[in-house]
């Protein structure tokens, strides 16, 4: 995979909130509430039929092994459940760093993610590689803790070694409207990250509500110094969805356009099949354009989506069909 | 006469418990015997074909893990939903095949009779084929038969319901999902049995219907690493030697065409036995004591 660094001018300073054109907004909490409302409206139909048409474009022979090998190339490949053990995780790191074992021209994954406990054990995994390790922090994935365990939570990852640290937002309070509060819980953990890790934050959007919420959202978390905006946890039952993506797609895109800092996206749950990947590779072509087409830029939250990625690979290569038998079971 | 104008049905495919189209959006036009139209069946793709594998494995877990009996009872309510829809399927079978309408009921009745015969075979089948080993050692040693897969089923062409029924029934009756394609020339009976399955108890995804050119379909179910066996009943010589070499690459067992003089005939459980695999487990006795083994 091509790697895209990122230009010196766009990277955010760890820890210091960026200086741009939209400083001011954040002055107080009328003014962020002022701004965020002052974003358009969506055009909730418009929005979802855009996507549905991107949806439709046929990626085949040799876009489609360039589009499956990018995907991989993407994927946070993760694992969040409470049966989590360190033999598992180890097991997953193996298969970041080497996906397919019988094709050793397969690229890594970008990322294992995992709960800040099984950093080491992460980190111990991918030691050598490319691979970066990602911790879920700030009580993932509800969200309801005080902010110094939040914040504790966030130090600990990143002491243990996580490269990117994904936080959730507290809903609540930006559901009631408290945009400053999200604001300065998410400025805080972007400072207890430092320089060493890149923070993803992660919105929920499903218990958003509305297109306008994630539109909200998205400006919020930009402004707040965020690296990367993710959809979902992967907890809830409406986790990514083209439509959602795009709106986050078009808002990083806007994003960039107003202050020249370029911010990543990572739509995580329910994709789970090669064909939805590359809709949201079509998504991110169409709508950001090709600076975000690399994983430092892009990234899909997955488990599942790996194995069907690679099943793919092997048809490209083989011809013929290929079976869960051939891929690992995590 | 009644000047009502006669509703025509879209035969569709069944895959995974649902009747959807044919992804490709193509159908072939299926003729009577004498050349008559008679529909439009879906022409399926290997997309298709994909997809029904994928529809055949996720129910092969379950499907396997039913009790014979229970599959034994889903069996026979095929039979009598069949029953209730005998007229259907004469007037199907008479068009297709070019037979009388007593000569097609023979056929309808026998298959019918089919599904009970495997039906009672299903709880039955393990005795026959399995069963304890005299071994010399402290063990009890047990063989049991377990159903091979997903099947890949290549229905006659020439005997379009009594045929399939015959080659259908015996795959899954052991426990095996199956993925069928229709004779090419005379479809519509399977497409009809389709929707007999679908309101028997049958789980979505046990059998799996697609129609179309045969070899189309058969050439990637062949080479497809998630299949298990293929019957390739249907195939004329040349495809099947093609199908067996695309087969072998990650070791399906293949039933090669078997010449059937006579469908109506009582057909044994060979059909029944090619698609198992055989478990043997050894199961220590404990201490024989001073005086040895009894057996």
């Amino acid at each position: 995979m091509p790697t895209n660094a990122p230009s010196p001018t766009a990277e955010s300073v760890g820890g210091a909130p960026i200086a741009h054109a939209l400083t001011d907004v954040t002055a107080s909490h009328a003014t962020l509430r002022r701004f965020l409302h002052g974003l358009p409206g969506v055009d909730a139909v418009g929005l979802e039929a855009r996507a549905a048409s991107l949806g439709t474009r046929s990626i085949k022979t040799t876009a489609k092994a360039y589009a499956i090998d990018l995907a991989i190339s993407m994927v946070d490949l993760t694992t969040l459940e409470g049966a989590d053990t360190p033999g598992k995780v180890r097991a997953l790191g193996a298969k970041a760093v080497r996906p397919d074992p019988t094709d050793r021209t397969t690229p890594s994954t970008a990322a294992v993610c995992v709960y800040p406990d099984m950093v080491p054990a992460a980190k111990a995994a991918v030691a050598g590689s490319s691979v970066k390790v990602a911790s879920v922090a700030t009580a993932f994935p509800a969200g309801r803790a005080p902010l110094s365990v939040k914040l504790a939570d966030v130090r600990e990852a990143v002491a243990a070694g996580a490269d990117e640290i994904d936080m959730v937002i507290d809903r609540g309070a930006f559901l009631a409207g408290d945009y400053l509060k999200v604001y300065d819980e998410i400025t805080a953990v972007k400072q207890a990250c430092g320089s060493e890790a890149r923070l993803k934050v992660i919105f929920e959007t499903g218990e958003l509500s509305t297109y306008d919420n994630i539109r909200r959202a998205s400006w919020l978390g930009m402004l707040a110094g965020a690296d990367f905006i993710k959809t979902s946890t992967g907890k809830v039952a409406v986790n990514a969805t083209p439509a959602n993506t795009l709106l986050m797609l078009e808002a990083v895109r806007d994003f960039r356009a107003q202050t020249g800092v370029q911010v990543g996206v990572k739509p995580a749950g329910g994709i789970r099949t090669s064909k939805d990947a590359v809709k949201f590779l079509v998504l991110v072509n169409e709508t950001a354009g090709e600076d975000w087409l690399d994983n430092h830029w892009f990234r899909f939250g997955a488990s599942s989506l790996l194995n069907d990625l690679l099943m793919q690979r092997q048809k490209l290569a083989t011809g013929r069909y290929s079976g869960p038998d051939y891929v690992t079971v995590d | 006469m009644s000047d009502r104008l006669s509703v025509f049905k879209t035969y569709k495919l069944y895959v995974g418990g649902k009747f959807p189209r044919s992804e490709s959006g193509r159908v072939y036009e299926v003729t009577d015997s004498k050349g008559n139209w008679l529909a439009n069946a879906p022409q399926s793709s290997r997309k298709d074909a994909r997809d029904a594998v994928v529809a055949a494995r996720k129910a092969f877990g379950a499907w396997s893990g039913a009790t014979a009996y229970n599959r034994g009872q889903v069996l026979y309510r095929v039979a009598e939903m069949l029953e209730g829809r005998k007229a259907q399927f004469v007037h199907e079978v008479a068009d297709a095949e070019g037979l009388s309408k007593s000569k097609a009921a023979e056929q309808v009745e026998a298959a019918i009779d089919r599904w009970v015969w495997y039906a009672g075979w299903t709880d039955k089948i393990a005795q026959v084929v399995g069963g304890g080993n005299p071994v010399a050692g402290p063990y009890f040693n047990l063989s049991s038969p377990e159903p091979t897969g997903v099947v890949a089923v290549l229905a006659p062409q020439e005997s379009s319901f009594l045929g399939l029924v015959s080659v259908v029934a015996p795959v899954i009756a052991t426990g095996n999902t199956a993925v069928v394609v229709a004779s090419e020339k005379s479809p519509l009976p399977a497409l009809s049995l389709a929707e007999v399955l679908a309101t028997s108890d049958v789980p979505g995804g046990v059998v799996n219907v697609l129609s179309g050119r045969t070899a189309e379909i058969a050439t990637p179910l062949a080479a497809h690493q998630d299949v298990n066996a293929i019957d390739l009943a249907g195939a004329d010589e040349v495809l099947a030697k093609e199908l067996e070499i695309a087969a072998a690459d990650n070791l399906k067992r293949a039933l090669r065409p078997q010449p059937v003089d006579n469908w109506l005939a009582t057909p044994g459980t060979d059909r029944l036995t090619a698609f198992l695999e055989t478990k043997t487990v050894w199961h220590p006795t404990g201490s024989l004591g001073a005086s040895g083994s009894s057996y």
